[in-house]
């Protein structure tokens, strides 16, 4: 495969596979490394591209195993990981609306949830897959997906209530 | 236009995870416009959010038309640990080898001297040995009497 047939194969899901690293990972610059190593690693494995059904659901596992990895050995070493994003979308938040800011709860709310349904939200709230490939992607059974699913709804809807009624969190 | 009441039904499905992808899309439709009923506005923020978040994009792309730029990265951070390792196990056996080899001096030196020793000590031994074979010698003279005068 010619590296522009890559390039144009990857295009359309590399922002999905961005958006759930930094899902993972948080941190803006992780999430772009994770993003970069993911497709090179799929780069690499390019010859046997064809036997896979779906490349999009297999770069999707792809990152998930990569950043869970790198969540893993990041605790390991005892480290946390380095970001900025919050302060960033604060301050231009001063001078946005209230309703904008509750936006920005719901990131918040979203990174205190365990990665399993981080990311299952991720995939359907914000991407749109269908339970199957969900499922497919996360290595679930479709049950599953959909109890995780719930629970991570749920858990949203409550701490934005908690929120609301507390006035700003 | 959707209906307060079907956005409502559709919310209660959304929560328990039972929703299809064109339902939530209709949810999402629905909590992006300005009207949204005064009960359902605390939804707003979240469904809103998934439209933003949506939004996002990898920017970073223009690096993968040249692969090898970012491994070059990884290599240079690897190849820093590299040489750090090997200097560190350099100043460490680096100073192992020089005791030891000032240890191994010490040990030809005292290998050297002990067989000196030795030596010498054999070489004594060996003047007297000789003397006491002249003993012998007396016995044999001895004996050689004996053997005549019988």
């Amino acid at each position: 495969m010619q590296q522009s047939e890559f390039i144009n194969l990857v295009m359309p899901f590399k922002d999905k596979l961005y958006r759930l690293a930094k899902r993972l990972l948080v941190s803006k610059e992780e999430a772009e490394d994770a993003t970069q190593e993911v497709l090179l690693k799929l780069w690499a494995k390019n010859e046997n591209m064809g036997q896979f059904r779906s490349v999009e659901a297999f770069a999707m596992t792809m990152t998930k195993n990569f950043c869970l990895d790198r969540l893993k050995s990041k605790q390991a070493g005892n480290l946390k990981l380095v970001h900025s994003n919050y302060r960033d979308e604060n301050t231009s938040l001063q001078k946005q609306l209230e309703a904008e800011d509750s936006v920005s709860w719901i990131e918040k709310i979203m990174d205190e949830l365990p990665e399993q349904q981080k990311m299952v939200m991720q995939l359907r709230d914000v991407e749109d897959y269908d339970y199957d490939e969900i499922s497919e992607m996360l290595d679930m059974k479709p049950t599953a997906v959909r109890v995780t699913l719930s629970r991570a709804r749920k858990t949203v809807r409550e701490k934005l209530m908690q929120k609301h009624s507390y006035g700003i969190g | 236009m959707e209906s307060v009441k079907k956005i409502e039904k559709l919310l209660e499905k959304y929560f328990e995870a039972t929703t299809t992808v064109e339902d939530e899309k209709r949810l999402r439709a629905y909590f992006t416009q300005e009207d949204v009923a005064a009960h359902l506005a605390q939804y707003k923020p979240m469904f809103n959010y998934f439209s933003n978040a949506k939004e996002e994009t990898f920017t970073k792309l223009e690096t993968l038309s040249e692969p090898v730029k970012p491994r070059i990265r990884y290599i240079y951070r690897w190849v820093s640990v590299a040489a750090a390792v090997v200097l560190a196990f350099g100043v460490y056996f680096g100073n192992e080898y020089r005791i030891q080899k000032e240890v191994e001096r010490a040990q030809a030196e005292y290998a050297y001297q002990e067989t000196k020793k030795a030596l010498n000590l054999l070489a004594e031994n060996f003047g007297r040995g000789t003397e006491k074979v002249a003993y012998l010698n007396e016995f044999e003279i001895a004996k050689q009497k004996m053997y005549k005068n019988n």
